[in-house]
């Protein structure tokens, strides 16, 4: 661990220093890439502390993400607040709707918290669809005026994308710390305990649920954030951000980068938005590309791309 | 009055439809152990093949016959290549692993055919309306409310009269007894599979001349048969009946007395039944 830890800084330090240049190196189509691989990337890790450590495979996270969009387009849209409330917000009623989604969910396992999972993001869809009064029905809510952040006396415009791109780095890292706090308490340990084995420890006196409500709550409020990056980045929510289909994709990216891994999920929206970039140069018939390498590494690398490479380079799993 | 005939009645078309497709879902399911999100495009699958042999055959029955046995055969084919390996792993990964595979065949749909909606005509024999009151309803609807049931009944003497459907049935009991008394468990996977694929895909052919043929076809139902075999239970023939019935009913009153909720209510009820009765109306205990 301490050993792993000395030769992980460098690589570390090394990552660090090329994201926080990456602006100054890149065309600004790149930068945007990278804006959005971070955004999703932070969903797919929220929803990795459900899947890669606690087992429960959710098929309505998108149902968070875009609470928090909707919350931020809201906002936004009716009257200027200050950004930063405006994130608090999100990020607070998405928890909220975790709590309540969670509160049913984790009542199940398996196959059946998929289904209910998705029963339930289904119906927040539905209410994004067809509450045209509020969300704008199908065409969604865009968002046409973004107040500039107040960083002290210092004012940021997001309309840059550089600027959206230091903002969506610095909430990505400032999670990530997060998330890594939390797989390493002795709350990640329970969680990792509830996927192993569920009865056992109920049995020593823990309250399974509880463990994973509060998993989802978290969970949640992390996806709010990242909906409320999205809306600004894409400068609207819309109701396909709560679609099942949508809540797969923190599914995919999560299997393709490597489920049982804590930077599994970020790399795995890293592969995706690349590959989608270079697929659909030539084809547009990128999903049928995407299924295949899915088959692929659902077969025969079950540890994910980045969970395979980090066993291959003579590493542990990163789990604890 | 006579609108409710026709509720009804539209229900129970677009019910048999869904009942064909769940039925293959839920005995999948029952001896594999697998949840197939793949099923809703073998459906698809089911209704373009129809459409494009009525180009070389010219009826459309040469379609609904030979289109589901060659879906039956593609399903065959993954069930050997991909589905086989992942049967000892976690139940989360095989959800993927035919998520996966609905990502290739949606995509190889839409190569083949392109993105374009069809409209399939059906046979003249049951072209036409009747007479009903003062409505006239089309007949080929009347037809599914029909082909529905006598399928049901058909499948049940299957699994309940012949040799192959006992086995297949001591296999989704326990499969190592069934090993045991000298049933080639996994070629019966691949038939039970087969079945599945033939299932959906008769399904989609008789779906074509009932609704518009497009790439959207798969999704959609895909997910209203999820709904069907949980609400139904899990392996549960009678149960697959029951709740497509349900959600057919639900489709064609929803909008009657739920407005704009209409969208939401199959997965009200399918929150519902998971909340209060995880396995399903008639699901068996455990």
């Amino acid at each position: 661990m301490e050993r792993r830890f000395l030769l992980g800084m460098p690589v570390a330090l090394g990552l660090a220093l090329l994201l926080s240049l990456f602006p100054l190196i890149v065309p600004i189509y790149w930068v945007m890439l990278a804006t959005e691989i971070l955004i999703m990337g932070l969903f797919a890790m929220s929803f990795n502390l459900l899947f890669g450590y606690a087992g429960l495979l959710s098929f309505g996270h998108g149902g968070f993400l875009g609470v928090g969009a909707y919350v931020t387009a809201l906002f936004l849209i009716h009257g200027s607040w200050s950004l930063w409330f405006i994130l608090l917000a999100s990020i607070l009623s998405a928890s909220l709707a975790a709590f309540l989604v969670g509160f049913l969910c984790v009542r199940r396992d398996e196959i059946f918290f998929a289904m209910l999972s998705l029963a339930l993001g289904m119906m927040l869809f539905a209410v994004a669809h067809n509450w045209r009064e509020v969300t704008g029905g199908s065409d969604g809510l865009p968002v046409f005026a973004v107040p500039p952040l107040s960083l002290g006396l210092w004012k940021l415009s997001l309309f840059a994308p550089s600027s959206m791109y230091y903002f969506t780095l610095f909430w990505f890292a400032t999670s990530a710390l997060f998330l890594w706090t939390v797989v390493r308490s002795p709350f990640g340990l329970m969680l990792q305990a509830v996927r192993e084995n569920k009865l056992r420890l109920s049995f020593s006196g823990t309250d399974v649920r509880l463990v994973r409500l509060a998993a989802f709550v978290i969970a949640g409020g992390l996806a709010g954030l990242a909906g409320f990056l999205l809306c600004l980045f894409n400068r609207m929510a819309a109701p396909d951000m709560l679609h099942w289909s949508f809540s797969a994709r923190p599914v995919l990216m999560t299997i393709l980068g490597g489920a049982g891994t804590f930077w599994g999920p970020a790399v795995g929206s890293a592969i995706f938005f690349i590959l989608e970039h270079w697929v659909t140069a030539f084809t547009e018939n990128w999903m049928i590309v995407l299924g295949s390498l899915l088959i692929l590494v659902v077969l025969f690398f079950p540890d994910g791309i980045w969970g395979t490479l980090s066993k291959a380079t003579g590493e542990r799993k990163e789990q604890v | 009055m006579e609108a409710m005939v026709v509720n009804v009645l539209n229900g129970l078309s677009w019910g048999m439809l869904l009942f064909l497709i769940s039925v293959g879902l839920t005995t999948i399911f029952g001896v594999l152990g697998v949840l197939n999100f793949a099923h809703g495009s073998l459906f698809m699958l089911g209704a373009y093949g129809t459409m494009s042999l009525m180009r070389f055959f010219p009826s459309f029955w040469a379609g609904v016959v030979i289109a589901p046995l060659l879906t039956a055969l593609l399903g065959m084919g993954v069930e050997i290549t991909l589905l086989r390996r992942v049967y000892l792993r976690d139940v989360s990964y095989q959800l993927l692993l035919t998520f996966a595979v609905l990502l290739v065949l949606d995509d190889a749909v839409r190569i083949l055919w392109g993105a374009a909606y069809h409209v399939v005509d059906p046979p003249a024999s049951l072209a036409g309306t009747v007479g009903l009151f003062s409505h006239s309803y089309p007949i080929y609807r009347l037809f599914l409310i029909v082909v529905g049931p006598v399928l049901g009944l058909g499948l049940w003497g299957f699994f309940t009269r012949t040799r192959w459907g006992k086995m297949i049935r001591a296999a989704a009991q326990d499969r190592q007894m069934a090993e045991g008394v000298g049933i080639r468990v996994p070629l019966l996977f691949t038939l039970v599979f087969g079945l599945g694929a033939w299932l959906a895909a008769l399904g989609g052919a008789l779906a074509a001349p009932h609704q518009s043929v497009g790439p959207a076809m798969g999704e959609r139902i895909i997910i209203e048969s999820f709904i069907v075999v949980v609400v139904g239970g899990l392996g549960s023939f009678p149960g697959a009946f029951v709740g497509a019935i349900l959600l057919g009913l639900l489709d064609a009153f929803g909008t009657l007395f739920a407005g704009r909720v209409q969208m939401a209510l199959p997965y009200v009820v399918l929150a519902f039944v998971l909340l209060v009765r995880p396995r399903g109306l008639l699901g068996r205990e455990g």
